[in-house]
């Protein structure tokens, strides 16, 4: 058996970690492109246009993320197509990433009192320049600080993909514990790896919440 | 070539997704009641505790919520045993979930009490009620009322999240689909089957949390208290 040292560990560890920010980073823009299209698809005022949408939002997260993973590697494989854990974990997680991002979005535009609705109508307003001008402005600035606190779910969330076989941080710490037999450090080192990633981020979305000043109460 | 589904392969494994669902509720039950409790007791220690208590809780806090679960779990199943606290299964996935609800529901909860207005204190002091009266009439219950849609969640998402206990092998609704899976193969219908069930349970959860609030709440959940 291979002896390993510690550094040889956080060195291993270290660089399975670029996997972790590649996957999150492929989750949360994939995601925020699809739920960019969704969240303008839910703005129309038909009803059969909104209400699918509602629906893909109550699905992805009415339910584990790690059925969703196990749907993309293995119904997709049931299908005849055959994808690799790389396609799986992402489609999974675009798909997850995407329905909060809109929950999100949507509330931020839902947020945004009526009467701005009907000022912008008063003074002559289509419903596409009201958006454009009036409304979007404004739910943007409510949007910016919940959308980066939830990176750190997508974060997060890419440890799961450690389970169908995807080889990022938390899989890459099994593997050395299974060579090593060391849990209780390797899970702690692979728990600071996390901690170093998302931490910053969910400082940052509340000096953001701060600065813009949209806490719950006002 | 594409298989067909076929769902009645998955007949003969009721009893297994039974035990499952039923583990997956009673874990959710006791994660729920013991981290909602636990968390009343951090918030009000994390605004009116001595320094050093605040500190701690803040570092908790921050430790589970910016590390994955089944990073948490693994630390605790895998990694304590090398101290000599040898957990079964179950028992690791039991704290794993606690741990995890009671730091999220900290953060929630502490919110709610901080979003009660310095007036509404001094309105119940000219009115003559105790500090008592003023805890549990003023200051928590209109918290809870305020907070209660986001806690409702948060205990959804642990109990979505129990799915990764599969994992070091506790019995429950996920392993039950992956153990259909291992005998006949159909795993594109055993996962279908199991992520239903998780949607009617989140559902079922949700109302079960309405129920409760309009019991100990008042039905006016969710909106401001002034």
């Amino acid at each position: 058996m291979m002896d390993f040292t510690l550094w040889d560990i956080v060195r291993n560890l270290l660089l399975s970690m670029r996997w972790t920010v590649v996957l999150s980073l492929i989750a949360f823009i994939g995601g925020g492109v699809v739920a960019l299209l969704l969240t303008v698809i839910r703005l129309s005022p038909s009803r059969w246009v909104q209400w699918p949408v509602m629906a893909y939002v109550e699905l992805f997260q009415g339910t584990p993320l790690l059925m969703q993973l196990f749907l993309a590697f293995f119904g997709l494989g049931a299908l005849g197509i055959q994808v690799s854990a790389w396609t799986a974990a992402t489609l999974a997680l675009v798909l997850f990433t995407s329905a909060f991002l809109t929950d999100i979005w949507q509330g931020c535009i839902r947020a945004i009192p009526p009467g701005q609705w009907q000022g912008a109508r008063v003074l002559g307003l289509g419903r596409l320049q009201t958006l454009h001008h009036v409304i979007l402005p404004q739910a943007l600035r409510l949007a910016i600080a919940p959308t980066v606190g939830f990176s750190v779910q997508v974060v997060k969330g890419t440890a799961l993909a450690s389970i169908i076989g995807f080889v990022e941080l938390t899989r890459t710490g099994t593997m050395l514990n299974n060579a090593t037999f060391k849990p209780f450090l390797i899970f702690a080192l692979v728990a600071l790896g996390y901690f170093l990633l998302c931490y910053p981020l969910s400082l940052y979305a509340r000096h953001l919440e701060k600065k813009l000043n949209v806490t719950g109460s006002r | 070539m594409a298989m067909a589904l076929d769902f009645s392969a998955l007949a003969p494994y009721g009893g297994e997704v039974a035990a499952g669902v039923a583990t997956t509720i009673s874990l959710t039950a006791v994660a729920t009641l013991v981290g909602i409790t636990a968390a009343s007791v951090l918030a009000w220690l994390k605004l009116n505790g001595p320094a050093g208590v605040r500190w701690g809780i803040q570092a908790y806090v921050e430790l589970v919520r910016n590390t994955p679960f089944i990073v948490q779990l693994f630390f605790i199943f895998f990694g304590l045993p090398a101290l000599g606290v040898s957990l079964e299964a179950w028992v690791a996935a039991l704290i794993a979930m606690t741990m995890n609800l009671t730091a999220y529901a900290t953060e929630i909860v502490r919110a709610g009490i901080e979003s009660i207005g310095k007036g509404q204190l001094e309105a119940a002091r000219v009115l003559g009620l105790s500090r008592r009266q003023t805890y549990r009439h003023v200051v928590l219950v209109p918290a809870l009322r305020k907070i209660y849609p986001a806690l409702t969640n948060q205990c959804i998402i642990v109990m979505l999240g129990s799915a990764v206990i599969s994992q070091i092998s506790v019995e429950e609704l996920t392993w039950a689909a992956n153990f259909i899976a291992s005998r006949n193969f159909r795993n594109f219908e055993a996962y279908i089957l199991a992520t239903l069930i998780y949607l009617a349970l989140s559902i079922g959860m949700r109302q079960l949390f309405r129920l409760a609030g309009w019991h100990f709440l008042g039905g006016r959940q969710g909106r401001p208290s002034s």
